[in-house]
């Protein structure tokens, strides 16, 4: 068997575990879920009419505006939640069972990309889903629906390679449980609540260049009115920058941590 | 060709700690080696290196005939490694890590399932193999464990602290299927800070203080190195004294303990009925009398000065409250 194929399927086996570590263990799994939900629930139901704000973007209805943002939200969670596992299994001991074995250390964190991916991909199919059920409208059909899974699935992948890569780094689980609330502040200095042009400054240019602005785009001009060349190409290059951004951190991580062991 | 060599080996750590400090050591092809040392003495250091887990500071080490630092891919696909304290995922079954580990050293899938089936039933956890891992008692972990170390027939394998924490039923247990596996040719380095597993098991002890090798041989060479056997005398009545002039007769009398007259037998356990016929014909009744040999614990205290850690620990039950009945 060709080392490449090799490691592929080490990475398709620790995919895999991470998908079934995720299913066995729902106090991780669950919140990915509920906290998106209950937020989407309280903003739609409470701020239902700032639709009818003048300037605020033509949509079918704020559960269409604000699917985007929930999914974003998610797959951040999503993310986030890899790294942890990532890094309890540093804890016990299970990264040294992985890293005695004759395959690429960068498999090891790509198996475990490979099941927040897996992890993404579910969330956006739930949060279409729920979107349809009460009344959301996907603009783009089938294939803007596709695009959606496509995106979030990949935001996963990157925010989760930047989360396993602190992992790396500090080989504690608390650490990156702290990162939970920067996130959700970088989240909140995006458009994906509000239209950015009606955020007051100086939130509106922060939201304006906050990557995180772009993947939300991407995913809510399907939604609401229809694929868009620029927002899609600005999404993909978002999500792109962030998981290489991730994997590069990455890299560095594993040879700082073999140098140093532990 | 050794299975093992290391010349100067060495690990530093920041801010200046040594934890191993120039190790040589060599483990011949299908030997079992113990590597004995008290916590902290850096035997997990030395292993760490061994498997390529950690980069030497400074020296080099070989294992199955390649370079830690400079061939390391080639050092793992010939190692198994079981490391202390048994690092499995309590999510998955014992089936699924076998399975696993499989695919981490590229055992082709069709022959992965038998493997993973008759693995599990080596070391008797078949009825356990589809439950997880969280289940497991001590023992079973630690089967397990030495089980997935193995599905890639290594030349070389690595058990760091086996049997720690486990009771002496489970630690019987593995020290048979250890046994076993150096019987079919397997190569072991085994650290443990247990005399009796290293007297046990070992061809060959090492015992490690403070980062350096301290002493180095069989068992019974290294014992034989620090003495001749003592006798405990517990005498019935008072007369000490008396006692102590017939037991000089037969060699070095040593300090007295809880009360026991000690001598150090200058002809070894052949001396035993004379002495005992000689405490007779002085009219001495003896309470008790006990040939002690040497044992590692008196190497280890005659080459560092103090006693190794943890070996009282022989008989304790580990504390695993979701542990369920072994099989």
């Amino acid at each position: 068997m060709s080392a490449l194929l090799a490691n592929a399927r080490v990475v398709a086996e620790l995919g895999r575990r991470s998908v079934r570590q995720t299913a066995r263990r729902p106090q991780l799994a669950s919140p990915l879920v509920i906290f998106p939900t209950l937020l989407l629930a309280v903003q739609v139901g409470g701020a239902g009419r700032a639709v009818d704000l003048p300037q605020f973007p033509e949509v079918n209805g704020f559960l269409d505006f604000m699917l985007a943002g929930a999914m974003v939200q998610a797959c951040l969670m999503a993310g986030n939640s890899g790294a942890i596992a990532f890094a309890i299994d540093m804890e016990m001991g299970f990264t040294d069972r992985l890293m005695a074995a004759p395959i690429s250390r960068f498999a090891i964190v790509l198996g475990r990309l490979a099941g927040t991916a897996m992890l993404g991909a579910f969330l956006a199919v739930y949060f279409i889903a729920l979107g349809l059920i009460f009344g959301a409208e996907i603009q783009e059909g089938v294939l803007g629906a596709i695009w959606i899974v496509v995106v979030v699935a990949g935001s996963a992948v990157a925010f989760g390679a930047i989360g396993v890569s602190i992992a790396l780094r500090t080989g504690t689980a608390s650490v990156v449980q702290g990162l939970f609330p920067l996130l959700f502040v970088i989240l909140f200095l995006s458009n994906a609540f509000f239209p950015t042009n009606l955020l007051l400054e100086p939130s509106a240019t922060v939201a304006e260049y906050n990557p995180l602005s772009f993947i939300v785009d991407g995913l809510r001009e399907p939604i609401v009115a229809g694929f868009s060349a620029t927002d899609s190409l600005a999404a993909l290059a978002s999500v792109a920058g962030f998981t290489a951004l991730g994997l590069a951190l990455c890299a560095a991580a594993i040879r700082a941590r073999a140098m140093r062991g532990g | 060709m050794p299975a093992i060599e290391t010349e100067a080996l060495a690990r530093e750590f920041e801010g200046g700690i040594k934890a191993v400090d120039g190790v040589d050591l060599e483990v011949a092809e299908g030997e079992i080696y113990g590597f004995l040392g008290p916590n902290g003495a850096g035997k997990t250091t030395t292993v760490r290196m061994l498997t390529t887990l950690l980069r030497p500071t400074d020296g080099r080490a070989r294992v199955a005939g390649y370079d830690v630092v400079e061939e390391a891919p080639q050092v793992r696909r010939s190692i198994g490694v079981a490391l202390q304290e048994a690092a499995l995922d309590p999510l998955m079954t014992g089936r699924e890590l076998i399975l696993l580990q499989a695919a981490l050293h590229a055992v082709p899938r069709d022959r992965a399932t038998a493997l993973a089936s008759s693995l599990l039933e080596w070391v008797g956890l078949t009825r356990a193999a589809d439950r997880r891992v969280g289940t497991y008692s001590g023992g079973m972990r630690r089967r397990l464990d030495l089980a997935s170390a193995l599905v890639h027939s290594p030349r070389v394998l690595f058990l760091d602290e086996p049997t720690t924490g486990l009771d002496p039923v489970s630690r019987q247990a593995i020290w048979r299927e250890v046994e076993n596996l150096n019987r079919e040719g397997t190569t072991i380095f085994l650290t443990t800070q247990y005399l009796e597993e290293a007297d046990q098991l070992a061809d060959r002890v090492g015992i490690i203080s403070a980062g350096r090798l301290v002493a180095e041989g069989t068992p019974a060479a290294l014992k034989a190195q620090v003495g001749r056997p003592h006798l405990e005398v517990s005498l019935a009545d008072e007369d000490g004294q008396h006692a102590e002039e017939v037991l000089a007769r037969f060699g070095k009398p040593l300090p007295a303990r809880d009360g026991k007259l000690l001598v150090q037998l200058e002809h070894g356990a052949s001396e035993v009925a004379p002495v005992v016929r000689a405490l007779d014909e002085a009219g001495l009744a003896v309470e008790s009398l006990d040939l002690v040999q040497p044992t590692l614990d008196d190497v280890f205290v005659a080459k560092t000065g103090q006693h190794l850690e943890g070996d009282e620990d022989t008989g304790e039950q580990e504390a695993l409250p979701e542990a369920e009945p072994a099989e």
